[in-house]
């Protein structure tokens, strides 16, 4: 059994006293550590800011041309925090309950419990940092309830809460970078960990400007590198987001947890054509005024208003008569790939269901429709061409975020010593699905008010001994890289990288996606193996490696994805229980709900490598309950 | 709703920043209307890759027109034909059948070309760097509602602080100048209280910033607000100017 390594007492002190056992490192000695943090999010941007303040030195990697465009940047709705500022019986239990609970069970009660703490001294430090929060007409802080939630806990700045939020971290950042304490790598994307003495002591990236691969070398390497939805190729995730350095760091032996576990989102900008990159999520907000429908009729291609009401199936409203269409995330995105795989699908690809407006402007006149929604109706309208005051909007779920990551216990830190993921690319908080608006909140608790504490606990008590890029496990690391580099740039072949990720999105998609079945998971599983042995043959990358190179940069991950998928699958076949997003079809109650199976599966899945192509080994984290009581969710 | 239609591209192509660059002529066939543009680039690259040639390089990465990563000039228009909005939210129905569509890289002094469409923005970092923060360590924020801020300067500080960083202001202006930029997080922070106690070292530092990395001035041409994805008007210029005069006559830190 793996140990998470909770610390002992009540749940509301362990953190209290797990900061005041943590060794301190003395300041003097903070600038003879230097610190490795990949990636510049909010996660990986907070971290590196708040090390650089406490006097470590830091060199910081992102993959873009500057620190403040990672895919942070995109999130929409807003952070949540314990703030009952609404006096509405917010608190930090019940953040933690509701984020526990909204989980499916399957998160660690110390960590949600420090998350939910901790939520509160994001907020005050955002505010500190001048992010322009929405205000109230008194100069308070304003709140809105998101995702369900029965109270108003989430704080924004108008549809770009994500976007204000990674500002804020990047320019935190930026004033470290002119003390001269963060050294800033932009245009790099890891491409190997290295491992010295069991120890995580550098990495190797690849500029991608230039071609260059480079050698760093540090006392402890932080991940902050986002999630892996781009596993499905189309997904709302940025182009760049990929999987590489968890994957690296898994190849060389961390674990990786609960792979299967991913968020689909309902509500997205459908599919129009086989070109397209990604997808556009439309914030769920959406649905507190939108109505849900398909015609009831297959192959009913009338236009939305010329099908009368009675031939219009509201399958939200009439499968779930208490909750609507507002179920929680995956109970619509289920039932949405439920009603299209029966025929009931709209618009041109038949992957569709209408969300219909017309009864919200009727009761409240088009002026208040326009004043929520106003500013997600003209992104509509711009990417389909279609008005959503007019017409009813067309909807589809789409891949979003990944709750699986690297495992890591309590203070964050991977089981190779000195290797430390923060944000989504670890498993930590989410446990089977994640709520709205908790993502930032993860993220910015990671890399302000965790990492910064647990680093200096790892650092005062290793006795690290001096490593230089010398190290023959540097000359490894980067042959390792270069070698895999010239194999993709010969093979030669017939079909792009871009090719085989639609490919094999489309396996992940249809067979690891919101409906499992054990059949299909293996068929998946074989699917995945033969194109990934096509693609080791028949992959078509052009120009140099010395220069950017969209193909080799798209070839190199794919590479990772092919690995990675196959570990979803494995993961979601060993899994037989329905579980947060996902229904696995032999796991259903008798009305045909998603059925949890705490007595087998109330356990953190976290996965060994053992080689190329082999079969990885489970470990198992148990999860224990003490704080709270389990129970099936129902929405009927 | 869908048709399709067949375009000519001349596209800026540079292998590097001392290379001389030229257009290279491209025909894309068959175009859906209902692509974005940067997937109509991405077709393109589909068929250089399958032709053994060098696909074209060009920064993105959202594709949701927030990350500000993305743009290129498209017939002599920052991110192209369309108000306020980025290149990766610019759509192919806003071009007709027949049409050629020239696309080059940002061009400005401050901006070396890194390779064909890609060009190097990172003086926009600088300027951030040289005070467009407020200086509070992690942990040191006092209570959040403690600071109350009255909504309407909550709400201009937003339009401010939307700025996406993408750098068409620059590419529009004639001076190639980034005072829309520098004006944008100045303002932002001259706003709030918050902003207050480094108002005129940030003012200064910022502005010397812009200058030593090779930006022109502004003249008043109103060019970067026409180009602005984001809509990020010219009067946090004019408030920029205000922060550096006061800055300048006013203040302990000259």
């Amino acid at each position: 059994m793996l140990d998470g390594k909770v610390p002992g007492g009540p749940l509301a002190e362990k953190w209290d006293k797990h900061r005041f056992e943590l060794k301190l490192v003395n300041p003097a000695n903070k600038r003879k550590f230097t610190i490795i943090v990949v990636g510049t999010g909010l996660a990986g941007g907070a971290a590196a800011a708040s090390f650089g303040e406490l006097g470590y030195n830091v060199k910081s990697f992102c993959i873009q041309d500057t620190p403040r465009r990672a895919h942070s940047i995109a999130a929409q709705g807003g952070i949540n925090a314990a703030k009952n500022y609404t006096n509405d019986g917010d608190s930090v239990w019940r953040l933690f309950y509701d984020t526990i609970k909204g989980g499916d069970f399957r998160s660690r009660e110390g960590n949600v419990f420090r998350l939910a703490q901790v939520s509160n001294n994001i907020i005050d430090q955002c505010v500190a940092q001048g992010v322009p929060f929405a205000r109230d007409y008194s100069g308070g802080l304003a709140n809105r309830s998101f995702g369900g939630a029965q109270v108003s806990r989430t704080f924004y700045a108008r549809g770009q809460t994500g976007q204000q939020l990674l500002l804020g971290a990047y320019s935190a950042l930026s004033r470290q970078i002119k003390a001269g304490k963060v050294k800033m790598f932009t245009r790099r994307e890891m491409v190997e960990v290295v491992i010295v003495d069991g120890k995580a002591r550098g990495i190797i990236v690849r500029n991608v400007t230039t071609g260059e691969i480079e050698r760093h070398e540090a006392d402890a390497v932080v991940l902050a590198t986002g999630g892996y939805g781009n596993a499905f190729y189309l997904s709302t995730n940025a182009v760049a987001c990929n999987v590489g350095a968890a994957l690296k760091c898994y190849r060389k032996g961390a674990y990786f947890a609960n792979p299967c576990f991913t968020q689909i989102h309902p509500t997205c900008i459908p599919v129009h054509g086989d070109y397209q990159s990604k997808l556009t999520l439309m914030s769920e907000s959406l649905r507190n005024d939108g109505r849900v429908w398909v015609p009831k009729n297959a192959g009913d291609k009338r236009a939305a208003h010329e099908i009368p009401e009675s031939e219009r199936y509201y399958y939200l409203e009439e499968r779930y008569p208490s909750f609507g269409n507002l179920v929680p995330r995956d109970v619509a995105s289920r039932n949405a790939k439920d009603v299209c795989d029966k025929g009931l699908g709209v618009g041109p690809t038949g992957l569709a269901v209408y969300l219909d407006f017309t009864d919200a402007i009727n009761r409240d006149g088009k002026d208040v429709v326009e004043k929520k929604y106003g500013n997600l109706f003209e992104m509509y309208e711009r990417i389909v061409d279609d008005n959503p005051y007019e017409k009813p909007m067309m909807i589809y779920p789409a891949s979003h975020y990944a709750m699986g990551g690297l495992w890591v216990d309590y203070d964050l830190m991977t089981n190779i010593p000195g290797l430390f993921a923060t944000g989504e690319c670890n498993f930590s908080d989410h446990g089977a699905n994640r709520l709205g608006a908790s993502a930032l909140m993860q993220g910015l608790a990671d890399g302000y008010f965790v990492i910064p504490y647990t680093i200096g606990g790892y650092l005062a008590t290793s006795r690290l001994q001096k490593v230089t890029t010398d190290h023959a496990a540097f000359k490894e690391a980067e042959n390792a890289a270069k070698e895999n580099i010239n194999k993709l740039m010969t093979i030669n072949g017939n079909r792009t990288a871009e090719n085989f990720h639609k490919e094999l999105g489309l396996i992940v998609w249809d067979y690891c996606g919101m409906a499992r079945t054990e059949e299909g998971l293996k068929g998946a599983i074989e699917k995945i193996k033969t194109l990934r042995d096509e693609f080791w043959q028949n992959v078509k990358v052009t120009g140099s490696e010395k220069e950017v190179n969209r193909s080799l940069e798209s070839a190199i991950r794919v590479a990772d994805y092919m690995e990675f998928a196959e570990l979803m699958c494995t993961d979601a076949l060993n899994r037989a229980e329905s579980c947060g997003c996902h229904l696995r079809l032999e796991s259903q109650t008798d009305d045909g709900e998603a059925l949890r199976k705490d007595s087998e599966f109330s356990y953190v899945a976290a996965w060994e490598y053992s080689g190329y192509g082999k079969d990885p080994v489970l470990h198992k984290e148990a999860l224990t309950f003490e704080n709270v009581q389990l129970s099936q969710r129902s929405y009927k | 709703m869908t048709n399709n239609i067949n375009i000519t591209l001349k596209v800026w192509r540079q292998k590097n920043e001392n290379a001389q660059g030229s257009f290279e002529t491209y025909k894309a066939d068959n175009i859906s209307v209902d692509m974005s543009f940067l997937e109509m680039l991405d077709i393109v690259n589909e068929q250089l890759i399958l032709a053994d040639k060098d696909p074209i390089a060009f920064d993105n990465d959202c594709r949701e027109g927030i990350c500000g990563m993305c743009g290129c000039v498209v017939n002599g228009r920052a991110h192209g034909p369309e108000k306020a909005t980025t290149l990766c939210q610019l759509h192919m129905r806003k071009f007709k059948d027949g049409d050629t569509i020239v696309i080059e890289p940002w061009r400005a002094k401050a901006f070396r070309v890194i390779q064909d469409l890609i060009v190097d923005r990172s003086p926009l970092d600088k300027i951030i760097q040289a005070g467009g923060y407020v200086s509070v360590n992690t942990g040191g924020g006092g209570e959040a509602n403690q600071l109350r801020i009255p909504n309407e300067l909550a709400e201009k500080a937003m339009d401010a602080a939307a700025c996406i960083g993408c750098g068409a202001c620059v590419a529009a202006c004639p001076n190639a100048s980034a005072m829309l930029f520098t004006s944008a997080k100045i303002s932002q922070l001259a706003l709030l209280p918050q902003g207050h106690p480094e108002r005129a070292i940030r003012a200064l530092g910022m502005l010397r910033e812009h200058d030593a990395c090779g930006f022109g001035n502004c003249s008043n041409e109103r060019e970067c607000e026409a180009a602005c994805p984001k809509e990020i008007t010219i009067v946090n210029i004019a408030r920029l100017n205000r922060e550096f005069i006061k800055a300048g006559f006013g203040s302990e830190v000259m």
